[in-house]
Parts: structure tokens; sequence; C-alpha cells
């Protein structure tokens, strides 16, 4: 490694060290992930074990956060909560930055009717609010988690073809392509030895966003009985359980959506943080 | 800026189009036999088919897409399969509590947002700043239907002071239907508020180091007024198309919220038309959505070239 290199990455992590969102941010996305890890291998309780006789009680050494209408463990309920919002994110960013970055990168290096055909076809998926394109896509293939995680990564296509695009384009304007081509590259191979390398920052801020979008729309897709169905445990679907409840037991109510806003809110800090340390000059958008 | 007008309109057209082509499709593609779902599964063969034949599903594909579109040109809509009325007397119906619910949450949004925004962005790195700003990162993370739940539970059942669920429908009186669409307003606004006053705050410090605001300061005028009248006015511009994206957004955001609070608005009409398969029903009510959003874009597109003529190079 050169030193350019090593006091860009020194400079990085010290911008990072003195970043409170990107610390609070990386923290909290750290103890999801720590949870949802965990789950795999070990919970305080089956998460489908019901106990008439314990039901809705309030913490104790059994029951860390206590026990719902079922009477079943709210704790382990939360922690494969966080297992099945993480496979969310990642299959529903991964499947739009597969498909949306291809498109855009290749509407870059081509432009003329590729592109056209790349930006009018976001319009169109775009003028679907997402929500509305989801209920179809459940509606047609059925409700579940995984229409409801294909659902999401459609609508994220569009989202990564625009920011790619427009990404790539300004490289496209400099002259290291320009040099690139000139020596005799073909496009594609510019587009992989210069493009990609140079939008990365600008990719990677946008999946830590879309991947908290992702987990906002399956919990109210899972609210509204369309996401994963019961009895796996999802936290969207916990809400929905829990206003039948929540006049016996506020806490249903509570913590399903605690475990949501600390989940969205760490990933939303991250992204924020990420783009500051990965370059200042980015300013991601929040698009969903 | 005629030529940029026709062929923005061009484009809203192709949009729509594809739009409801890709509507049409997958309504084609639906399982579910409307016509068997209406009848129930011991319908004779006979009865099926004449029913198919009245609700016109025995033509092929092209000719009842090109009666749908003509249809709704001329202003006439299908008759809801469920319901037994024509689509658009039920979509006024429910529009009659969308719109203004979608209106005050987007009202209350901007009135909280604006003022919150430029408190920050005037005290931009210190105490004020750092508050508005964690605030809104709280507010951008909070699910509205979770915040929809949570405010029934303090408000409606602990205090008291607001219906949990339901609509009494706008002729019980003006104040006891509004007063039913206070909370589902709120839960739909803050999140939005918390997006603005970041777009706020940031377009203002945007504004803040332009020059025509160093002279309105050097030429004397008191701050309150360069603040409100220079600052403000153009920091407006970028602002106004949030705020109008918000709008065509959260006619779809009610979907969750109107089943929070059980209202009989145009979410709930989605919801079960797609559970009835009503699909006279279905196919109008997304294609009004959809029209709503790029009509909305256009707008905001050509509002934004008017004020900026860079913005037409750009598109």
């Amino acid at each position: 490694m050169s030193d350019v290199a090593t006091s860009l990455q020194a400079d990085r992590w010290s911008r990072a060290m003195r970043h409170p969102n990107f610390l609070i941010g990386a923290v909290l996305t750290g103890l999801l992930a720590a949870f949802a890890l965990l789950s795999l291998v070990w919970t305080p309780h089956p998460f489908d074990a019901v106990a008439i006789s314990e039901r809705m009680q309030g913490p104790s050494a059994a029951h860390w956060l206590g026990t719902d209408h079922f009477g079943r463990d709210i704790a382990t309920r939360l922690m494969i909560g966080a297992r099945n919002s993480i496979v969310v994110g990642v299959v529903a960013v991964g499947i739009g930055m597969l498909v949306g970055v291809t498109l855009g990168v290749l509407a870059a290096a081509r432009s003329g009717w590729i592109d056209e055909i790349v930006t009018r076809g976001s319009d169109v998926v775009f003028a679907f609010p997402a929500i509305v394109s989801a209920i179809l896509i459940t509606a047609i293939f059925g409700p579940g988690a995984v229409n409801a995680i294909i659902a999401i990564g459609i609508f994220n296509i569009p989202v990564f073809a625009r920011v790619s695009r427009g990404a790539a384009r300004q490289v496209w304007g400099l002259e290291y392509t320009r040099a690139g081509l000139a020596i005799g590259k073909s496009k594609a191979a510019v587009t992989r030895d210069h493009v990609l390398p140079n939008i990365a920052s600008v990719l990677i801020v946008q999946a830590t966003i879309q991947f908290a979008v992702a987990i906002l729309a399956e919990a109210a897709l899972a609210y509204l009985g369309l996401g994963t169905q019961p009895p796996a445990p999802s936290w969207g679907r916990m809400l929905f359980d829990a206003q039948t409840f929540m006049i016996l037991d506020p806490k249903l109510a509570v913590l399903p959506g605690l475990a949501i806003a600390l989940a969205v809110l760490g990933l939303n800090l991250l992204g924020d943080g990420l783009r500051d340390v990965l370059d200042p000059r980015l300013r991601a958008e929040r698009i969903g | 800026m005629l030529t940029y007008i026709v062929r923005r309109l061009m484009v809203l057209l192709v949009t729509l189009i594809v739009a409801s082509l890709a509507i049409f499709v997958v309504l084609e593609v639906l399982p579910g036999d409307p016509a068997l779902l209406v009848l129930g599964i011991e319908a004779q063969d006979d009865t099926l088919a004449a029913l198919r034949a009245q609700m016109g599903l025995d033509r092929p594909a092209p000719v009842r897409y090109i009666e749908w579109i003509g249809g709704l040109a001329s202003g006439t809509t299908g008759i809801s399969h469920t319901y037994a009325v024509p689509v658009s007397e039920l979509i006024g119906e429910r529009l009659a509590v969308t719109i203004p619910l979608a209106l005050i949450a987007l009202i209350v949004s901007t009135l909280i947002a604006i003022p919150v925004g430029m408190f920050a962005a005037t005290r931009r790195g210190r105490t004020g700043d750092y508050a508005v700003m964690g605030f809104s990162q709280v507010g951008m993370a909070i699910p509205n239907f979770w915040f929809a739940i949570l405010s029934i539970l303090i408000f409606a059942v602990a205090l008291g002071w607001f219906p949990a669920s339901g609509f009494p429908g706008w002729d019980t009186g003006f104040a006891t239907a509004l007063w039913a669409l206070v909370l589902p307003a709120l839960s739909l606004a803050l999140p939005e508020a918390a997006i603005l006053a970041r777009v706020t705050r940031t377009s203002v410090l945007d504004t803040l180091g332009a020059d025509y605001v160093r002279t309105a300061h050097a030429k004397g005028l008191a701050p309150r007024r360069v603040l409100w009248g220079h600052v403000l006015r153009n920091a407006l511009i970028p602002m106004t198309t949030i705020i109008g994206l918000q709008f065509a957004f959260l006619l779809a955001g009610s979907i969750v919220i109107e089943a929070v609070f059980a209202l009989p608005g145009l979410g709930r009409l989605i919801f079960q038309s797609v559970s009835q398969r009503d699909l006279v029903v279905l196919r109008d009510v997304v294609l009004l959505l959809v029209v709503f959003v790029v009509v909305v874009n256009f707008l905001v597109d050509v509002a934004y070239s008017m004020i900026d003529p860079r913005a037409r190079r750009a598109a």
C-alpha cells in the first residue's frame, strides 16, 4: 500500500472516531447485528413456547422483558425479529443494488436509448408509491416474508439506478476515464476499473439509508398482515397484535416499536456518519 | 419555456400510459376469479359465465384495456363488484376522508418544520442546532404507525380526549368529524416534519451565505426582516419541492395509518379491493394515486424551471 493510501485511511479513521453520529450509529447497528446473530444459536426461550398461565407478565428473571398475550417470551421474539429485519434489509438492498447499479452504470456508459429507457423506467416505478406496489405484489404472489422482501427490493431498483447513474456520469466526465478509453480499454473495463471504485462510497451510504427504509417498510407490511406470517415473530406483526391487548399491558405496544426505532435510528446515523467519513463532499438523498 | 413544458408533458403522458399498462397487466395476472368470489364456489357454471360476461371478463384483454382508459377519458368509471356503485362515487366518498387527512398532516408538518428548521439554521453548531437535529433523527426513525398506536394508548385510551378509532362522517358535524382526524393526522405529520425540518435547515443555511443576504444586513435591515423576508423566501424554493412530493406520499402513506385508526379512506379502499378481488375499483384507485404522483412531479418541475432557468437544461 502506498503512503498516500495509508494516510487517507488514517485520516478516515480519525474522522470516524470524532464523529458522534457515526459512533452511535455503529454501536446501535452492531447491537442489532449481535442480537440477530445470537438468536441463531441461542434464545432465552423457544420463540413459540406458549404458556397461557404466564400471559402478559412483567419483566422477571425467567422473562427479561416479560411475556406477551400467549405467554411467549418477548425478549426471544424481539431477537428473532432483529434477525428478520436484517434479512429483509440485506436481501431487499441486495436486489436493489444488483439490478439498480448494473442498470445505472450501463446507462451512464452507453447513454443514448439505453439511458433513456433506464431513466424513464425509473420514473414509472417511482410513480407507484412503495406501499402500493408492495400491496399489489403481495396480492399476486400471496402475503409472506419472501414476497414482502421482493416488493421492497423492486422499489429499491430505481433508487440505486438513479444514484449510480448520476454518480457514474460524473466520473465519466473526468480525465482518467477518457485516458482509460484512449489507451484502448473497453467501456466495460473502464466501468469496472475506474467508475465502480469511485462511486462505491455513494453506494455504501445509500445502501445504509435504504437498509433503514427497508426495515420500516417491512414493519409496515407485516403490520398490515402482508409480511412475515405468524407464528414467526416480526416487529411489525407484534405491534399489530399489541393493539388488541395494549390496554391490559402497554409494554406490548412499546417494546417492538422501540426495537424498530432504534434499528432505523442506528442505520440512519451510520449512513450519515459514513457519508462524512468516506467523502465529506457527498450528500446522499433520502428516498422513500 | 414552452418547448420545455411541452416536452415534460410528453414525458408525463408516456409515464402515465406505461404505468396504466403496468397496472392492467398486473391485475390480469392476479390470481382469483372475481366472478367466482362474488357468487361463491357453489355457483352454477352458466351463472358464472353470465356474470363474467356482465363484468366484461369474456372479452380479450386489449379490448378491455382500451375500454378502461377510454371510459376514464370520457369520465365514466366501472361499477364496483362488491359495493354495486360506480367507482367514481366510491372514490369520492373515500377521498372526503383521505384528502382532509393528508392536508391537515401537510399543514401541521410544515408549521412545525419551518420554524424549527430556521431555528436550527440560525444556531448552527450550537446546542439548539444539535437538539433539533437529534430530535429529527429520532422523528425519522419512529414508524408512523407505532406513533399512531402510542397516541391511541395515551390520548384515546388513558386520557380519553380523542376517539380511538373510526370516523363518524362529515354529516355528524364538522367539529366531531375533524376531531376524529386529529390523531391520525398527527401520526402522519410528525415523521414528515422531521424530514422537512432538515430540508429547511439545509436550504436556509445555503441561503444565509448568499451575497444579497450580506447586502441586506449591510444596508441595516433588522436581522428578523432579513431572515423572514430574504432568507426564507429564497429557501422556500427547494422546500416547495419536498412539500409537493410529500403530499403525494402522504396520500399513499395514509394506507397504514387508516388501517391503525380504522378510517374509511382511500387506503382502506385499496386494501379491501385487493382482498375482495374488486379489480374494477383497484385499478382506478391505483391509477389515481399514480396520476397524483406524476402530476405533482410535473408541476414541481415546471415551477422550478420558471424560477430557475438552469433547471430546464438539466432535465
